[in-house]
């Protein structure tokens, strides 16, 4: 700017130098792209609460599906997502101290801050990964009926969930998978289920002790159990096997939630995945003393608003998918 | 760079020594919320998921709210928008929360209808 001409016109409000919003261009810049990935996330979430509120009926309940702690075996609803929210808030928090330390100009807290938030990143990273390879594995099997619809099991004496292999018959049959190029050309299966539905369905009927849980939630907003008479006709309905969940089948129940599932989190872990690269740019630039000799952090600063947009929409996404 | 920090969080109610004493009442602050929604969520007390305002339960409001009140600390304190100008605080703010609203009127509305369709149309689909 030194290069400027002069004008005379300086001292009025239009004469340039101004700065009405006291930001730097490139920290303006850096919430114009917030707010763009704000409202890309809001048109994320709203759609899946369209498609909630379209299936507001049989939609499955967060606290069934995401029931895992990672070592332990039993059932934690929730317990793992809340430490997962609770370290990204942590990795929040050594950001702000080291853009904090920034402009006090100290390089070493800087440096530690940033290390401390890079790990948080990366345990939250893991973690969803970890979330991820759980829900896809699956947990005890169901069936999907004609229309797309998922039929659970429970065990009438304790009310437990049942899995598949705690029933299904091992009958003297032997099926192979489905692929391309032998049979159908233009289809083909995934993976092949641990029983065939016959043999789920022969084990149902041999076990009486075991009753169908259908997705319709009723009053008091749980599944519907349905009574051994119903179950037995409602079974007939059933066309195939599903074990864990992928784009198009989904054992926890309507396949729209296991979509949104992998997209949302998805997006945000990719969100989170960038960010923790994002800062470790900066953590070397920090190391190499870059900005010591700048003079100023702002750096960090801009890298951090984006650390912390990340955790606030994971504050969304943590409400909207695993608590409402 | 906003050097100077606003200290007061809670209109005032609670005022920090420094910058770094805030942040780490602020992170009180929203570990606590979170203990707490994650509590609600695990209890779902029955007086709360019977009661209903607006169409959605009462426990579902209070996450929302809860969120909400989430967003607001992680935005004014972490991303420092309590020092921002105030131009630049409202344009950040309101913007993506008219456009947000909107959004969610218009797929909300739209949902429930397409679910009227569903359930009281002739055709079954549950089969």
């Amino acid at each position: 700017m030194d290069a400027t001409v002069s004008t005379g016109t300086e001292d009025s409000v239009w004469g340039g130098g101004n700065k009405p919003l006291g930001a730097s261009y490139g920290k303006m810049m850096m919430w114009f792209f917030i707010m763009s990935d704000a409202l890309t996330f809001s048109g994320f979430l709203v759609a899946y609460g369209f498609s909630r509120f379209k299936f507001i009926e049989l939609w499955p309940i967060a606290d069934e599906v995401f029931t895992h702690v990672p070592f332990f075996h039993g059932n934690y609803p929730m317990y793992y997502v809340a430490f997962m929210t609770f370290i990204l808030i942590m990795s929040s928090v050594t950001m702000v101290l080291a853009v904090d330390a920034g402009h006090k100009m100290k390089q070493k807290s800087v440096i530690l801050y940033m290390f401390l938030t890079i790990i948080g990143g990366a345990i939250f990273v893991g973690s969803q990964a970890w979330e991820w390879a759980t829900f896809i594995k699956g947990d005890f099997g169901a069936l999907e009926t004609n229309s797309g619809r998922i039929l659970q099991f429970v065990d009438a004496e304790t009310g437990e969930r049942a899995a598949l292999a705690d029933f299904a018959k091992t009958l003297p049959e032997e099926r192979v998978k489905h692929v391309a190029s032998e049979g159908i050309w233009f289809q083909s299966e995934g993976y092949q289920t641990s029983y065939s539905l016959n043999e789920v369905v022969e084990g149902f009927k041999a076990t009486p002790n075991i009753l169908i849980r259908t997705e319709q939630l009723n009053e008091e907003g749980e599944k519907t159990l349905l009574d051994r008479k119903q179950s037995l006709a409602k079974i007939l309905e059933a066309n195939q096997v599903v074990e864990g969940a992928n784009l198009v089948h989904n054992e926890y129940g309507h396949r729209l939630f296991a979509d949104f599932f992998f997209f949302i989190t998805g997006f945000h872990g990719f969100h989170v995945f960038s960010g923790v690269v994002i800062n470790i740019i900066i953590f070397f630039n920090v190391i190499l003393g870059t900005y010591q000799r700048r003079g100023h952090y702002e750096m960090v600063e801009k890298v951090g608003l984006y650390w912390h947009f990340v955790d606030l929409v994971w504050v969304f996404v943590f409400t909207f998918f695993y608590l409402v | 760079m906003a050097h100077e920090h606003k200290l007061e969080i809670f209109r005032g109610l609670l005022k920090f020594k420094s910058n770094t004493q805030k942040i780490w009442g602020v992170l009180i602050f929203l570990s606590i919320v979170t203990t707490v929604e994650v509590a609600l969520g695990i209890v779902k007390p029955k007086f709360l998921t019977h009661s209903y305002f607006l169409g959605m339960k009462l426990l579902n409001w209070i996450f929302i709210i809860l969120t909400l009140v989430k967003a607001y600390y992680i935005a004014w304190d972490f991303m420092h928008l309590r020092d921002e100008k105030t131009p630049l605080r409202r344009v950040i703010v309101w913007t993506p929360i008219f456009l947000i609203c909107y959004l969610i009127f218009i797929l909300l509305f739209e949902a429930d209808y397409i679910y009227n369709v569903y359930s009281d149309g002739f055709i079954t689909w549950n089969f």
